[in-house]
């Protein structure tokens, strides 16, 4: 018998999520993490960047108080504070996921693995020592990555993982890279009073969503102080007098931007190098572990690979997803593969921006034959008594069916609505469904009816 | 990794199934989507195909074999890899082979073994091939509570594209019947063209009084009454000649007797001659009536109502009739008095104008018989003529006596309507 059921690589969202099925489900489980457990989203990512973000959001009500009829006088943020107390936030997510381990009888060893042949056989090695298990998870995520010529160096050209841990507070920032990491920071340095300059060499801020919430987005982030430089690429990030100089061009020709740091957040490559996995057979596909997306299974027998190292959306919950269909198959229960299409995105910045399924522009590209239907927070009471009425929902409903294609939440609470739309778009209900469903008022949510409304002319508060 | 490949489902309610045969041997190599073997299932020979790759190390099975849902079948792994490795946790001797594998397997099933077994081996029951393979004669969808599971998306798609639900198999959460499904799926091969129909709107009307009292009534009388029926013909040509004269004879006093005016007469003469039969059941006990009172059933506007004619066995015919014209008039007109309509001792009902050839009437309480009347027709009847038997053609009508069974028996019951019948076909009785 082998010592273990299922040793895991990794433990992060998708790692630890794994490990904790599988002990559910019977089975011994031991996970190899070198860091802390949690991964990037417990201690450098999701967790740690909202907390910095609540203080942003804080920040930026406060000083709007006077409009809702509370004088609020000096507001003034407390840089080292945001951080510590983020800090703080990622260390008890550490501590939860190790008390979740103990109560699940879960083993964690903290250490390096990779993995080697034996005998002919793929076994995950650990302080030198084979580990004997059944099955092997490779959930080694993604760390970030620089472009041609431009790497991180840890001291000017930063990641968000010294953005989130920075000592002193820098006055001008330059963020490469205006994806969900960017455009964050960006709101969150703004808020604290940094200078901060985004740019994306994308025509589009968040360049994966819908081109009408970007703009949104981008009018927003510009009326609130911030730079942003779209379809702009960046010629060299160089050390200069006092911090660094960026060369940039866009279509308003080249121009040098000085700045005491530069955040390089232009997206993330697979930890797939190093841990012996082209050793033992397993493929990758562009640095990512090539998998087959039902059962996770690498080409290497009994080595499994979920997360952001197989590639996809590099989202903790489709990490987490992953681990749960790939191990509940493992357990021989009838898995059904996670639906790719319906998976979420949010960006946490404000206005708030979420969405799920396709923007218009791909339902365009695609050829499909759809209705837009979009609903604005301006003619929300909810919004308008939360004075939030920035934003609005968008859904792309199919013809002739009425299924969600995609649907787009920027402001109110859009993080939290995409959940609704999700459920909707997974459960294939149509745009019937959702014109039949009672939606609370007066509630952020009720835009999303009535965009849904609004796609057949019928939406009743516009 | 040597893996256990188990029975999968290959049909909706299939609980095991008879391994027909092998199509792969063992030492063969097997690509993703080969068919391994035919199954039997409750539905159909299935083809059992695998999702894996590998090279299939052991057949634990024979063929004609039954083999329980789940249950392993063969070992699949790498060439030249011992089998043992994928048996040593469920089979205590893996050596006993074929004959033996399956029993001894039954008995184990530690939650070690399912993590043994490759998942693709289970999903292959749901997921038996990929779209193309779908449509029609696959499988059906899991049906087992009665219903098709399914998305409201795919329920869409499939009535657009003529798609029967039934003959698709469903590839999501527990067998249910999503878009991918049908997106490539034919139309059912007789595809019936519907008519399109606007559907009428269903209206709510408040129940009238009498609408109401009918219905208690009734509900009372088929709940409370032990009702038998007893039905008879009887021959009415003499009947009819008879009306016809007297209605010639007194055309110029207005008489115009009907047929339901006879058949009222000849039952309350009955009823005399049966005055066992002229009964109603009371909680003191059986009430024999000295008066011979025969409810009339009368359609109105809403409902019907049952005027009464008092003593319809003494009084001449054509008297009876002037009154129940009175009385069907002034029931139309819901100008009946109470006294009018209640207290009968027996009731008739006729249908023959409407072509009714026989019904069954509901007891009218407190009474304990009904005559329900069908239609008079012609209908060919046996007679003996000269000892011969010869078809003739007479006009018939028929009969159905309703009995409160707990004080008219069958017996009783056939006497009053035999008496009803012998007054109808000797009709001068009736105007004796």
């Amino acid at each position: 018998m082998a010592a273990w059921d299922l040793a895991i690589l990794g433990g992060g969202p998708g790692g630890y999520v794994a490990a904790i099925r599988a002990a559910q489900l019977g089975m011994k489980v031991l996970v190899v993490e070198k860091d802390a457990l949690g991964g990037i989203c417990a201690n450098w990512g999701c967790i740690p960047t909202k907390a910095l973000l609540r203080s942003a959001e804080l920040i930026e009500l406060l000083r709007h108080a006077d409009e809702l009829g509370v004088s609020v006088e000096n507001v003034k943020p407390d840089f080292g504070k945001t951080i510590a107390r983020s800090r703080t936030i990622a260390g008890k997510q550490e501590k939860g996921v190790a008390f979740l381990f103990k109560k699940n009888k879960i083993e964690h060893v903290k250490a390096s693995g990779k993995l080697a042949l034996q005998n002919g056989r793929a076994r995950l090695i650990v302080d030198g020592k084979p580990i004997d298990a059944k099955n092997v998870i490779v959930a080694t995520g993604a760390r970030p990555r620089g472009l041609p010529g431009l790497e991180h160096d840890g001291k000017l050209i930063i990641s968000y993982h010294e953005a989130m841990s920075l000592e002193t507070q820098p006055k001008t920032l330059v963020i490469i890279g205006a994806g969900a990491i960017g455009v964050e920071f960006a709101y969150y340095y703004n808020q604290v009073g940094t200078k901060v300059t985004l740019i994306e060499a994308m025509p589009q801020i968040l360049p994966i969503e819908d081109g009408e919430v970007s703009a949104a987005v981008q009018k927003s982030f510009s009326k609130q102080g911030i730079d942003v430089l779209v379809g702009a690429k960046v010629g060299s990030v160089k050390p200069g007098p006092g911090g660094v100089v960026v060369d940039v061009t866009d279509g308003k020709g080249a121009r040098t931007i000085n700045a005491d740091l530069c955040l390089l957040a232009v997206g993330v490559r697979g930890n797939s190098d190093g841990i012996g996995l082209e050793e033992v057979g397993v493929k990758l596909e562009r640095g990512f572990i090539a998998i087959d997306h039902k059962t996770y299974a690498t080409s290497a027998p009994g080595i499994y690979a979920i997360g952001d190292v197989v590639g996809g959306a590099m989202l903790a919950h489709k990490a987490s997803a992953e681990g749960v269909a790939c191990v509940e198959g493992l357990a021989g229960h009838s898995v059904h593969a996670v639906d790719y299409d319906s998976i979420p995105g949010c960006t946490y910045c404000r206005p708030e921006v979420a969405s799920v399924g396709l923007t218009e522009e791909r339902a365009k590209k695609e050829g499909l034959k759809f209705k837009v239907g979009r609903f604005p927070f301006k003619a929300s009471g909810k919004a308008m008594a939360a004075s939030e009425t920035e934003g609005f929902v968008k859904v792309i409903i199919g013809e002739p069916y009425g299924e969600i294609l995609g649907a787009h939440f920027l402001g109110g609470a859009a993080t939290d609505m995409v959940a609704t739309l999700t459920l909707a778009k997974t459960a294939e209900l149509t745009a019937d469904e959702i014109l039949t469903t009672v939606f609370a008022h007066p509630t952020f949510a009720e835009a999303i009816k009535e965009s849904v409304a609004d796609a057949f002319g019928e939406a009743i508060d516009i | 990794m040597a893996t256990l490949i188990l029975m999968p489902r290959l049909s909706p309610t299939m609980e095991e199934g008879v391994l027909v045969k092998w199509t792969k041997k063992e030492g063969d190599a097997i690509a993703p989507g080969d068919i391994i073997a035919e199954v039997e299932t409750d539905k159909a020979n299935m083809d059992f195909p695998l999702e894996d790759e590998g090279v299939l190390l052991k057949l634990l099975v024979a063929a004609g074999a039954t083999v329980k849902l789940g249950d392993p079948v063969a070992v699949l792994g790498v060439a030249g890899e011992d089998p043992a490795s994928a048996l040593a946790g469920i089979a205590p001797a893996p050596a006993a082979a074929v004959a033996a594998a399956p029993a001894a397997v039954d008995k184990a099933k530690p939650a070690t073994e399912t993590v043994a077994a490759k998942p693709a081996t289970e999903t292959v029951a749901e997921q038996p091939a990929p779209k193309a393979a779908a449509p029609v004669a696959a499988p059906t969808a899991d049906t087992s509570d009665g219903r098709i599971k399914s998305s409201p998306l795919a329920r869409k798609i499939a009535a657009d594209k003529g798609v029967d639900l039934a003959g698709v198999t469903g590839t999501g959460p527990g067998g249910r019947v999503v878009k991918r499904d049908v997106v490539d799926a034919k139309p059912a091969a007789v595809t019936v063209k519907q008519t399109q129909v606007t559907p009428g709107v269903d209206t709510l009307t408040p129940a009238s009084p009498m609408r109401k009292t009918i219905a208690k009534r009734l509900v009372d009388a088929k709940r409370e009454i032990p009702h038998i029926y007893l039905v008879a013909d009887a021959t009415v040509d003499k009947l009819l000649v008879l009306r016809e004269e007297l209605n010639t004879l007194r055309a110029e006093d207005g008489v115009k007797i009907s047929v339901n005016d006879l058949v009222v007469k000849a039952m309350a003469l009955a009823l005399r001659r049966i005055p066992e039969a002229n009964v109603s059941w009371t909680a003191d006990g059986l009430l024999r009536h000295g008066r011979v009172d025969i409810s009339v059933a009368v359609s109105v506007t809403d409902g019907l109502i049952t005027p009464v004619l008092r003593n319809a066995a003494e009084r001449p015919l054509a008297e009876l009739s002037t009154e129940m014209k009175a009385l069907a008039e002034r029931a139309r007109a819901k100008k009946l008095k109470p006294e009018e309509y209640t207290g009968g001792t027996a009731s008739v009902t006729n249908l023959g104008m409407f072509g009714v050839r026989e019904f069954c009437a509901i007891i009218n309480p407190p009474e304990a018989v009904i005559l329900a009347v069908g239609a008079t027709e012609k209908r060919p009847m046996v007679v003996e003529v000269n000892g011969r038997d010869e078809v003739t053609v007479a006009r018939r009508m028929t009969l159905t006596l309703s009995c409160d069974h707990r004080v008219v028996d069958g017996v009783l019951g056939a006497k009053l309507l035999a008496e009803v019948v012998r007054f109808l076909e000797h009709p001068l009785a009736l105007v004796l």
